[in-house]
């Protein structure tokens, strides 16, 4: 196998395309999410005509899509190529057509938002109907994604040919899932856009089957969220064991638990429609067991993580239960970051389950409680790992050097960020408890006396919400001075080796036909019959409405 | 494929957890009936005024103890927008919306479900409290979401 200290120059730029653009999108949906804070507040009303909704649709828009998009494929990019060769030019091309058609989706889709014509928030649920631009820009965003991962499998197709017989390199397998299952999670998102709202908001079809679109969106909703989240546990399973100096606890088991993610990721959409109509609680029932069984996966990470750190900690001469805890490098940004993800993995988790659960969903679903989760999972577990990532490979592939002075500063930003998400997302929890609402401006709803309660926890959010705006002003100093201006020298591109007592990894886990199978076997069982239903009982269809927006 | 004996114990107190949740969540929704609202039952978007019971929206006595409250949301309203129902009754909420996806959230309370246009919407629930509750829609609606409420008092029998 080639291998090189530097991921190619030409790579690197590629990734560092996705990167850029995934960073601009963080500041301006930041900012979007900051004024969103100020206005829940009660006391800050927009100027020039802005809409709460406008505002709250770039600030899921561009973080939810476009942070996360451009900067998981410039992550993995950036891996294959170091862990399985350089990119030939043919794939190398390819990227940049993925990259170009994302970049164009996602300026067609803001023209949209930004010129008023499309509020209809991240999910643009059915029969609010946006500009058709916006759908459109949406699609181009998704085939802009295919586009890079069918790149990615040819170099994969690639560096098997040349290593027949050989186990895939970690990091690069890990690179691939991830690809198998967006690509897979998108066909849903990909059938009700261009199926549905394409021709219904060009005005070719007159109604849109509602309960349809939502559940082909909700197919995607969930895989998507681990589509987040796997990038971030292959830095934490392949590239933290490096940063601090130790060894990755099995190879087996990461894999294994990579593959339990894509088959228990995807057939669990209905957890996200517990509420609503026309499906029936028996099927709701069967995907929350299959939206649970993803808790094996991550217990799995979670014991593998701290078998890594305890490994390495005794390794320094550490006694005692939790002595190892103390050797740890924590005044390195590119482990401190990550570590904090994880710790705040544990009660975002906890929160995930009893969103999935049949009943308890009941209490929480639509509330602010919701939002105040996936801002521990995503905005800060998912996040800081990235923010970590970018410590490294950014110089990396710029040829520079963080500073001393820079890490400080990132260590700074992680305190700035966990301070500020823990006002913002325990206020988002305990006001959600009491029933105050997701995706809603500020309203004390003709004077209700519930509703006034809740407004002390609102000014809790903005006041986290502030805090949070600080983080991003520092990340976006952090991120520009390593591309353009840190001291130019080499940075290494952190992999991490096996335990040398960790026992060979079993070809099985190479097996991609037998996993996809699998996939598609679970995903036939948890929704043929109730779609079926849903379209042999369907309601006439709901026309659009868009001067409500 | 070999697994750290420690690893094992870990996964199989995970699995075991697992299982607790899921028997208890299992038995809470087919033994005890606290299934979420989940009503198959479709409407007509463009006819919910003319269709039976939405055609005369309102709280109405079916039984004993036994309350229908059936309510019509719209862009950005419940009609009717006060409702009045007694402590310790059976109280069936019956939805339908004649726009866009609306939320039904009794605030403090475990009413809360989706209104999607083409069905139709019920969940049942007994008030043990007496006092007023704020009604609000919990599913972004339009430019005019966050002003859509209304209200409902638990009364004394």
């Amino acid at each position: 196998m080639m291998k090189t200290d530097v991921v190619a120059k030409m790579d690197g730029k590629l990734a560092m395309a996705h990167i850029y653009v995934a960073f601009i999108a963080l500041l301006l949906g930041g900012t979007a999410g900051l004024l969103q804070t100020l206005v829940r507040s009660g006391k800050f009303i927009l100027p020039a005509g802005i809409g709460y909704y406008q505002l709250l649709t770039v600030h899921g828009v561009l973080l939810g899509l476009v942070l996360t998009t451009f900067f998981i494929i410039g992550f993995l990019f950036a891996g294959l190529s170091k862990t399985s060769g350089t990119l030939s030019d043919k794939v190398r091309t390819w990227g940049w057509v993925g990259f170009w058609f994302m970049t164009f989706g996602t300026s067609l889709t803001a023209g949209a938002i930004l010129t008023g014509k499309a509020s209809v928030l991240y999910t643009f649920y059915a029969p609010l109907m946006a500009h058709p631009t916006f759908y459109i820009g949406l699609a181009l965003v998704v085939v802009g994604s295919w586009i890079s991962g069918f790149a990615m499998f040819a170099h994969f197709a690639k560096w098997k040919k040349q290593n027949p017989g050989k186990v895939t390199p970690l990091l690069s397998y890990m690179a691939i899932l991830t690809m198998i299952l967006w690509l897979i999670a998108t066909l849903g998102v990909a059938a009700t856009v261009l199926i549905q709202y394409i021709p219904w908001s060009l005005g070719l079809v007159d109604t849109i089957d509602v309960l349809i679109s939502r559940t082909l969106f909700w197919y995607f909703g969930h895989p998507l969220v681990y589509f987040w989240l796997l990038p971030a546990y292959m830095a934490w399973y392949v590239i933290i064991p490096k940063i601090i100096g130790g060894k990755i606890f099995s190879d087996s088991l990461a894999r294994l638990s990579f593959v339990l993610f894509l088959l228990f990721s995807i057939p669990v959409g209905f957890h996200h429609q517990l509420t609503e109509p026309g499906i029936a609680p028996s099927w709701k029932y069967l995907q929350v067991i299959l939206t649970f069984l993803v808790i094996i996966p991550s217990l799995m990470t979670a014991f593998s993580m701290f078998a890594t750190f305890e490994l390495y900690g005794r390794s320094k001469g550490a006694t005692g239960l939790f002595g190892w805890f103390r050797k740890l490098p924590w005044g390195d940004a590119r482990f401190f970051a990550p570590f904090m993800g994880m710790l705040i993995f544990i009660p975002a988790g906890a929160g995930g389950i009893i969103n999935a659960s049949h009943q308890l969903n009941q209490v929480v679903h639509n509330t602010i409680w919701v939002t105040g989760h996936f801002h521990l999972t995503v905005a800060t577990t998912v996040l800081l790992t990235f923010f970590g990532i970018a410590y490294w490979l950014i110089p990396h592939l710029t040829g520079r050097v963080m500073t001393k002075a820079m890490n400080k500063l990132a260590i700074v930003q992680t305190i700035v960020w966990v301070v500020g998400m823990t006002f913002m997302s325990s206020a988002m929890h305990f006001a959600g408890l009491l029933g105050a609402p997701r995706r809603s401006a500020f309203s004390t709803y003709n004077d209700s006396a519930q509703a006034i309660d809740w407004i002390p926890y609102q000014i809790a959010q903005a006041v986290g919400g502030t805090i949070l705006f600080i983080g991003i002003i520092l990340i976006i100093i952090i991120v520009i001075n390593l591309s353009f201006f840190a001291p130019k020298g080499e940075t290494e591109f952190p992999i991490g080796e096996v335990e040398e007592a960790a026992h060979a990894t079993p070809m099985i886990l190479e097996n991609w036909k037998l996993w996809v199978g699998i996939v598609i076997v679970l995903i036939l069982v948890a929704y043929t019959i109730p779609f079926i239903d849903m379209i042999q009982n369907a309601p006439p269809g709901s026309k659009g409405f868009n001067n409500l927006l | 494929m070999h697994i750290h004996k420690f690893e094992k114990i870990w996964l199989f107190f995970g699995i075991g957890m697992l299982i607790v949740f899921l028997t208890t969540v299992g038995i809470g929704a087919f033994a005890m009936g606290h299934q979420p609202a989940s009503n198959i039952q479709t409407i007509d978007p463009e006819k919910v005024h003319e269709t039976a019971p939405f055609d005369n929206p309102g709280v109405k006595k079916v039984g004993e103890n036994q309350y229908e409250v059936v309510i019509v949301t719209s862009a950005f309203a419940f009609t009717p927008n006060t409702i009045t129902v007694p402590k310790g009754a059976e109280v069936k909420f019956i939805v339908a919306t004649t726009d866009v996806v609306h939320g039904f959230q009794i605030a403090g309370t475990n009413v809360n479900m989706m209104v999607e246009p083409g069905y139709i919407s019920k969940y049942t629930q007994t008030f043990d409290e007496t006092g007023e509750f704020l009604i609000l829609c919990n599913e972004y609606c339009g430019a005019g979401h966050h002003l859509m409420n209304a209200r409902i008092e638990v009364i004394e029998q």
